[in-house]
């Protein structure tokens, strides 16, 4: 392979893995800045990723190319209102959200192989029809170098990703919802002084992660398992959660450090194909992404400081 | 130029929280351009009132009038359409955002759905030059002083169109330098014609500031006074229903042995900067050494120090002839030593341990509160009871959490713990902060029983006040060393005041 080949390569796996943490990811910044700790992603991943494989295989003759798209969207809907159940046990009845992300996670995988073994009479579902594709961008691909290696056959929910994180930084810190949103995550109390809705703000932070996550694990489950199982979803809510940390609750540090862990998952799989890596013996490559989301909590998570009230149950005095 | 117009009446207000009544049947009320100073002691229903009149709480019975008609104030955003504005006692600011962040959030200004900084930051320049309230908007609020934090607070209920400003304890983390210009603030508002409520338990402070005084006790109305026909002591005893003894009676010192010797102490702060830079002094038995000084020119290293908490990187500590530069904690404690510091709640108290635990907690490991590891709760018990009933901590039980119990009693609880070790040495750090008359008064006595029994009693406060009463001899800390040692029977407060900016001392007195 020439470098040109092998770059591309990298590039295209490396977004393609990207793309399911930075949304995640960014539901997470989400939750967490309104105040809401949000561990359950990994559920609510998984339930992203097991209603649109349901729906894609459902409806693939209907919807044809359109489909996985439109899966995202409905993962996302079951994403949000599967967080429901955190920001209710969290916002009204003032829950542990540790606890409460621990029941969505758990949760989450027996109903779902439940509901597949209700609906197909079977483990796991078939491998989808319809899938994303490639698409390459018209001009930019005919840039010289960069041209072929960024846009050419490239992973266009990848783009998607990367415009949404570029968007929900600036409404983040440059809106009127972004800045009361942020200050239920820093001083619940004193927003409410001031007359901002802090249940309010701290349901539209869960529900916006919720939707997010949910179109993470739809990404994952239709770009990359294909189908659905009890090991689709296995580490990436927490991965995306690590993503965050590393980004430092900002919406562009964690689209970084996303594609940050998606380079390093997609070392771990394109790896034999690659001079150098191909010594490596393969259990090495496969621990390699969880040993660095390791590494990295271990050496960020004391530096980076999270909003000041996450985690922090708010209770309004009558 | 005042008229007499009420902008505020608040009749006959009820606040019921479960069958306590924080506040029962008050009455108040505001004139224009008036400051009105609020006194009570701690858990009156000062705070209770003003939350009631800012939207924090619904009152459980009465009425509220403000500019004469009858209304309703059920939420903070009805107390600013109100022009009602109160600053906290607990600053209500984001640590991380922006001071100009700060100002604008819940009364935004937008283009289109993006927030207008620019245009923000134009008026809160206005408003900045208008009251004389200095402070950068870009700086995030972790940036900047406690005084400039409250300056941000001004300036969000100013931006708000406030006109009815209301203060809960607003000197209370402020130091004297920083409590002359905010009292220069407070009049500048009340002659732009702003109406101000002050919470305080400052009599000194009332003094300097307000026209009226309207005085509550235990959630009820004790009288309302212009402040000019009124005398402090009297004030003291509305406040706090009985005779209070403000004049300390203090026998003669009888001197004792060096109990603390402190040689040529260098520490470092927290930022790794030099905080005491070669400070050397004794301490005798039977003896009150007062530390006077500005907030942060070495005191809280200096307690670190002495109790071990931090790193002396050269000079030396002797407590009893005994080198204690360096050692454990416990070790230091042992030898001897009690703290009471400045912080109660993060250093002196375990809040959610109960009141029993927080007594135990320096003698819990040794026989007999524990054999073998295994404590034993009946003892613990017993003697905790023992302690509540002799330092007069008001409480339901001694198994109830110490965060249950007032600010005083939960001073009291320390008090008990640390004096009841019978330590040659008593490390006083700011043992009054935020404390009513009453409570102060206690303490003051307790201190001075101590003296009287031969402790050597090192008390470090920003009080003048108390140093001043207490203090056999003042040394003032100025940028980490001794700026001049003084006798408190022939020194002034300006005196004290200059060493305190650092002017040293020579042999001449101050004129």
């Amino acid at each position: 392979m020439n470098l040109v080949a092998i770059l591309s390569l990298l590039v295209s796996s490396t977004i393609v893995y990207s793309t399911p943490l930075i949304f995640t990811a960014l539901g997470g910044v989400y939750s967490e800045n309104s105040g809401i700790t949000n561990i359950g992603l990994e559920g609510i991943m998984t339930m992203g990723a097991f209603s649109a494989v349901v729906f894609n295989l459902t409806f693939a003759t209907s919807f044809g190319k359109l489909t996985p798209w439109l899966g995202l969207i409905v993962g996302g809907v079951v994403g949000l209102l599967f967080s429901f159940l955190h920001a209710v046990a969290t916002i009204n009845f003032h829950a542990d959200h540790v606890i409460s992300g621990t029941v969505l996670n758990l949760m989450a995988p027996p109903l779902a192989v439940f509901l597949i073994k209700a609906i197909y009479d079977k483990g796991q579902t078939e491998n989808i029809t319809q899938s994303f594709g490639y698409f390459s961008f018209p001009g930019l691909v005919k840039l010289p170098l960069i041209g072929p290696i960024l846009f050419e056959n490239t992973f266009a929910p990848a783009w998607v990703a990367i415009f949404v994180a570029v968007f929900l930084w600036w409404i983040l810190y440059k809106t009127r919802f972004g800045l009361r949103l942020r200050s239920c995550g820093e001083n619940p109390q004193a927003a409410d002084t001031l007359g901002v809705n802090v249940y309010g703000m701290r349901y539209a932070g869960v529900l916006i992660s919720g939707f997010l996550g949910g179109i993470g694990g739809a990404v994952f489950a239709q770009a990359i398992s294909g189908n659905f199982s009890i090991s689709t979803i296995v580490g990436q809510g927490f991965m995306a959660l690590a993503a965050m940390i590393f980004g430092k609750w900002n919406p562009l540090g964690a689209m970084l450090a996303s594609l940050f862990f998606g380079f390093a998952q997609s070392i771990s799989i394109i790896g034999n194909q690659l001079p150098f890596f191909n010594h490596i013996p393969s259990v090495y490559m496969q621990i390699a992404p969880y040993v660095i989301t390791i590494i990295i909590l271990v050496l960020f998570f004391g530096k980076s400081v999270a909003p000041a009230a996450d985690g922090q149950n708010y209770i309004k005095s009558k | 130029m005042k008229n007499t117009t009420n902008v505020i009446e608040m009749r006959h207000i009820v606040k019921d929280f479960n069958g306590f009544k924080a506040n029962n049947d008050i009455n108040l009320t505001l004139q224009k351009g008036e400051i009105l100073a609020l006194l009570g002691e701690n858990g009156a229903g000062k705070s209770t009132l003003m939350n009631i009149l800012s939207g924090l709480l619904t009152p459980s019975a009465g009425e509220i009038v403000v500019r004469g008609k009858k209304v309703t104030i059920k939420n903070p955003t009805i107390a600013k359409k109100l022009g009602i504005g109160m600053v906290h006692q607990h600053f209500m600011l984001m640590d991380s955002f922006t001071v100009l962040e700060n100002i604008i959030l819940g009364h935004e200004v937008t283009k289109g759905i993006r927030l207008d900084f620019k245009k923000a930051q134009q008026e809160i320049k206005e408003l900045s030059q208008r009251y004389n309230l200095n402070v950068d908007p870009l700086k995030k609020v972790s940036e900047i002083t406690v005084a400039q934090q409250q300056r941000v607070e001004i300036l969000k209920i100013l931006y708000r169109g406030a006109d009815i400003m209301i203060f809960d304890e607003p000197t209370a983390v402020l130091t004297p330098q920083e409590i002359t210009e905010f009292i220069q603030i407070l009049h500048g508002l009340a002659n732009e014609g702003k109406s101000i409520i002050l919470i305080t338990h400052k009599l000194e402070e009332i003094k300097q500031v307000a026209d009226r005084v309207s005085v509550i006790r235990a959630g009820k109305s004790v009288g309302n006074f212009k402040v000019a026909d009124v005398s402090n002591n009297r004030l003291a005893e509305l406040m706090v229903g009985r005779h209070v003894n403000m004049q300390l009676d203090k026998a003669p010192a009888i001197i004792g042995k060096t109990i603390l010797k402190v040689a040529n102490l260098n520490v470092k702060n927290k930022q790794n900067i030099p905080a005491l830079k070669g400070l050397s002094f004794n301490l005798r038995a039977g003896e009150i050494l007062g530390i006077a000084g500005i907030d942060g020119n070495g005191q809280d290293e200096l307690v670190q120090a002495l109790t071990g908490l931090t790193h002396i990187d050269s000079g030396h500590v002797l407590i009893n002839d005994q080198e204690t530069t360096n050692q454990e904690v416990r070790k230091i404690t042992e030898k001897g030593v009690s703290c009471i510091p400045a912080d109660r709640q993060k250093f002196g108290l375990i809040l959610p341990f109960s009141i029993a635990d927080n007594l135990a907690i320096q003698s819990y490991y040794k026989k007999p509160y524990s054999h073998h590891h295994v404590l034993n709760h009946d003892l613990i018990k017993q003697h905790a009871q023992k302690l509540v009933s002799q330092f007069d901590i008001r409480t339901t039980g001694v198994e109830s959490p110490v965060s249950d119990l007032s600010g005083g009693n939960q001073q009291k609880v320390i008090i008990a713990r640390e004096l009841s070790r019978d330590s040659n040495l008593i490390i006083a750090f700011q043992p009054t902060r935020g404390l009513d008359v009453g409570a102060i008064e206690y303490i003051h006595h307790q201190l001075l029983a101590q003296r009287a029994k031969g402790k050597a009693i090192l008390l470090i406060s920003y009080e003048l006040d108390e140093i001043m009463q207490l203090s056999d001899r003042i040394i003032v800390l100025h940028d980490g060393n001794i700026s001049g040692e003084v006798k408190p029977d022939d020194t002034s407060d300006k005196e004290l005041g200059l060493l305190m900016t650092g002017v040293k001392k020579e042999g001449t007195t101050f004129a």
